[in-house]
């Protein structure tokens, strides 16, 4: 596999909490981004709150970029305590290049025996000639020096990063960074930086968690309900600020039993309705999704998925809910489970799905996971998308009117209360067309059918997968894995015509005929997953006819899977 | 709350659903206090939701003709509390019981009292779990020695949700007797009318599994004091009462509801300017 750094450089900042990594690099990429590269910036965390280690993980590219580097070029630690904990995270190579600060004592050996090139440079010294300057800024001068940033741009974007700062503490960062400019003149230029593409379009800087939740307005969300969580809070923050200027609001629930419940009030009251939770919260919320499942109220959970069980990894990806999302409510209970491939994916997924809740009045899952969630991504502006989002009602009330009268489509009548004559009472309890409770078999059977009818029979187009590539050897995934597999797939020549690249964007329901004929002429399936035991593998084995011979590859979290592994599970199989 | 031309008697505000109650049942006169209040009240019934969790109180619903929510065991606050959010205009009543409310539904009635949205919470207390057939409840006291899971008793302190939502926040604090139907429809009522979150307690007899219960009517006695305002006198009312004082107990018209944050309606892709480089 060729080495990428001709069209991509990765730069990781590692240092004690409160050394500010992640400040430097969180303007080092949006330095590079005002300058016309595409990126992400990944956060690594210790388990503390405060004081723990950081390492910011920072890619820049010429094109766009959706996962993790194969290979890191240049890792620069404003000091070294506790770092060793993210060894396995690093891909340094022999080309690399490790930067200390001299005053901070020699490289560890650990990182040492890495083979890397090692350079000291004077970082605390250089600081500590600029009043109140501080290390890390004189690391991202270094850095920017480094990779061919024009300083103006640098500062530009530091500027903005520090604006709520006085005057004389931004003074002081820019001064440092000029500084961190300077000394980076000694280091050796081990790697071109790739050029800057000719005319960048608009560009977004967003992270998966912001995407969500701007699709999940979009899509016409105008109540909201969270419980904390981690690494799905920020989907919470974001829209407790954003609703309100659509003329909605967020309510702080006490727990995820409760921002269940009011999103279902909500959204019977008419509102479109999202909550967003990791594994623990849509553990306790399934029985509520039941709820709205039963009562046919059109709701959104977002999980951003995190390392399980229990409390497991919060701050680290998987995709281990996947199980729980599809079978985990109680009875027969037909939902919708979705799952974006890409940052901007998110914005799409969570609307379509949204889309689809209010259509088909029914709650939608959507998996995204905390590396789309968290990983702050260089993207072009997404278009708006615009579908003709609106729940069937009543078109005329009078003494006939049955909330859950059995139609065709299964879908039926929901009048909205404030609606004169559309009284009715929404129920979990198995229920007549009228609403009202019946424990008969014929009513029950008819119910259950009407709902499994409206999901299984609509109609859900071609967003249900992307599809690519017309080769006999399939790659079958999910999720953020997706983008993963497609640019290590995209690394191989003419893939195209060796390989089919399929992923699944539609979870719940599944799509037999669909799958089918993306899968003609298939020979050999890889399925690929961040998941010990295959829950997804299992899934395809379960719904789907595979033909041919069907592989797994499923790794468990933190470590994202590399393309490497990859490429030499394609490249041993044929 | 807007008044209807034409006066609806409270029988228009029930369904023509026959209750699954056991004859008897404190709950039908609770339900005929309800459809009282909302009559003296003359509210429009497509104005009115009235939201409940699971057990035998939680049947209400289905037996109103005004929009109901029959939701899950212990969250019927929580969806009340959706649906006030969304649609302020709405007058929303939550029906429960005392396992529903106080024991897998007890967090959210802390959460509520200290929202202080403007609902009406009306728990039908009977000490028992009725639907599941007669176990202690956590009202339950602490000697009754009929429950089927703690034979012997619960040897546990009785639940006192008056003092605990005088603690959390509620505003309108109030005890009823369903023996006394029009002096639960008048306090019902009056919690209607309170602007924030009104929580009253009727005593609702079961008479299958506390057959004793139906002695409540006898044991009942008006509050000989008039309501307070003052949490400490309120606190001290309720702690040392003798749990059969019924009336309002304390209200509050000092702490409003939260202001509701709606504003100006944007478009939603306005919202993207924020993620622009530059």
């Amino acid at each position: 596999m060729k080495n990428k750094a001709g069209r991509s450089i990765s730069i990781m900042i590692a240092g004690s909490g409160g050394a500010g990594a992640m400040t430097a690099g969180a303007i080092l990429l949006d330095a590079a981004a005002r300058a016309g590269w595409y990126g992400l910036m990944e956060r690594s965390y210790g388990p503390q709150i405060r004081g723990g280690e950081a390492l910011a993980i920072v890619r820049l590219s010429n094109r766009p970029v959706a996962t993790r580097a194969d290979t890191d070029q240049v890792l620069v630690a404003i000091d070294w305590r506790k770092t060793e904990r993210f060894l396995p995270e690093l891909r340094l190579t022999p080309d690399s290049l490790i930067i200390g600060d001299s005053k901070m004592g020699d490289i560890p050996e650990a990182f040492q025996s890495l083979g890397a090139h090692e350079f000291q440079l004077p970082l605390t010294a250089l600081a500590r000639k600029i009043a109140n300057g501080r290390p890390n800024m004189i690391v991202l001068g270094v850095i920017a020096k480094l990779i061919g940033l024009p300083e103006d741009i640098t500062i530009a974007a530091l500027e903005k990063a520090l604006a709520k700062k006085d005057a004389a503490a931004r003074n002081s960062s820019i001064e440092a960074v000029r500084s961190g400019m300077t000394a980076a003149a000694e280091l050796p230029q081990l790697h071109s930086f790739p050029e800057a593409p000719p005319d960048p379009v608009e560009r977004w800087s967003i992270t998966g968690n912001e995407a969500a939740a701007y699709g999940a307005v979009l899509g016409g969300v105008r109540f909201a309900a969270g419980y904390p969580i981690t690494p799905a809070t920020e989907v919470l923050e974001w829209l407790a600020t954003a609703l309100p200027e659509l003329g909605g609001v967020l309510v702080q629930a006490e727990d995820e039993l409760a921002s269940v419940g009011q999103i279902i009030g909500a959204s019977f009251g008419g509102a479109p309705a999202m909550t967003a939770t990791s594994g623990p919260g849509l553990a306790l919320m399934t029985e509520c999704i039941g709820l709205a499942v039963a009562a046919e109220v059109p709701i959104v959970v977002l999980d951003v998925m995190r390392g399980g069980p229990s409390t497991g990894i919060p701050t680290k990806s998987e995709q281990t809910d996947l199980n729980m999302a599809i079978y985990g409510l109680h009875g027969d209970a037909p939902h919708l489970v979705l799952a974006p491939m890409s940052v901007s994916d998110c914005i799409f997924t969570m609307q379509w799905s949204v889309h689809l809740a209010e259509t088909l009045q029914a709650p939608a899952i959507v998996l995204s996971d905390q590396s789309l969630g968290q990983t702050r991504t260089i993207i072009d502006a997404v278009p708006d998308v615009a579908f003709a989002t609106k729940r069937k009602l009543p078109e005329a009330l009078n003494e006939s009117y049955q909330r859950y009268e059995d139609t065709e489509s299964g879908v039926s009548p929901m009048s909205i209360p404030g609606t004169p004559g559309g009284q009715y009472t929404a129920d979990g309890l198995a229920h007549n067309e009228k609403g009202h409770p019946s424990t008969t078999a014929s009513d029950h059977v008819m119910q259950l059918s009407k709902r499994l009818r409206k999901i299984t029979d609509f109609d859900y187009g071609r967003h249900w997968a992307e599809i690519d590539g017309h080769g006999e050897t399939a790659i079958i995934t999910w999720g953020s894995v997706y983008g993963t597999v497609r640019e290590a797939v995209e690394e191989m020549s003419d893939w195209q015509d060796k390989l089919r690249l399929i992923g699944i964007r539609l979870l719940a329901p599944h799509r037999p005929k669909d799958l089918a004929a993306a899968l003609r002429g298939v020979k050999r399936i890889l399925v690929v997953e961040q998941s010990q035991t295959g829950q997804f593998h299992d899934y395809l084995r379960a719904r789907y006819d595979l033909p041919g011979e069907t592989r797994s590859l499923s790794e468990p979290g933190p470590l994202p899977i590399s393309p490497q592994t990859l490429h030499d599970q394609i490249a041993g199989w044929n | 709350m807007a008044a209807n031309t034409e006066k609806l008697t409270p029988r228009c505000y029930k369904s023509d659903i026959k209750p699954v109650w056991c004859p008897g049942c404190g709950d039908f006169s609770v339900l005929a206090s309800i459809t009282k209040a909302l009559s003296a009240l003359s509210l429009k019934r497509e104005e009115v939701a009235v939201v409940s969790g699971i057990g035998c109180s939680s049947r209400i619903p289905a037996y109103l003709n005004v929009y109901g929510f029959h939701s899950v065991h212990g969250r019927a606050l929580t969806v009340a509390t959706g649906l006030k959010v969304a649609r302020p205009d709405m007058t929303v009543l939550v029906a429960s019981g005392d396992g529903d409310g106080f024991s897998i539904g007890g967090n959210h009635f802390l959460h509520a009292c200290r929202r202080n949205l403007d609902l009406t919470y009306v728990v039908m207390d009977n000490q028992v779990y009725g639907m599941t057939k007669g176990q202690a409840s956590p009202t339950t006291d602490p000697d009754w020695e009929a429950g089927k899971l703690t034979p012997g008793g619960t040897g546990l302190n009785p639940f006192q949700p008056l003092v605990i939502a005088l603690a959390s926040g509620a505003t309108f604090i109030a005890r009823c007797s369903s023996g006394d139907q029009d002096g639960t429809a008048d306090t019902i009522a009056a919690a209607i009318r309170h602007p924030g979150f009104a929580f009253v307690q009727v005593l609702s007899p079961c008479v299958t599994f506390r057959p004793e219960q139906r002695g409540w009517s006898n044991l009942v006695h008006p509050a000989p004091v008039e309501p307070t305002d003052d949490p400490a006198r309120a606190a001290r009312r309720l702690l040392t009462d003798d749990s059969f004082f019924t009336g309002v107990l304390y209200h509050n018209q000092h702490r409003q509801p939260p202001p509701s944050t709606h504003r100006q309606e944007a478009h939603a892709s306005v919202l993207k300017e924020a993620f622009k480089v530059l």
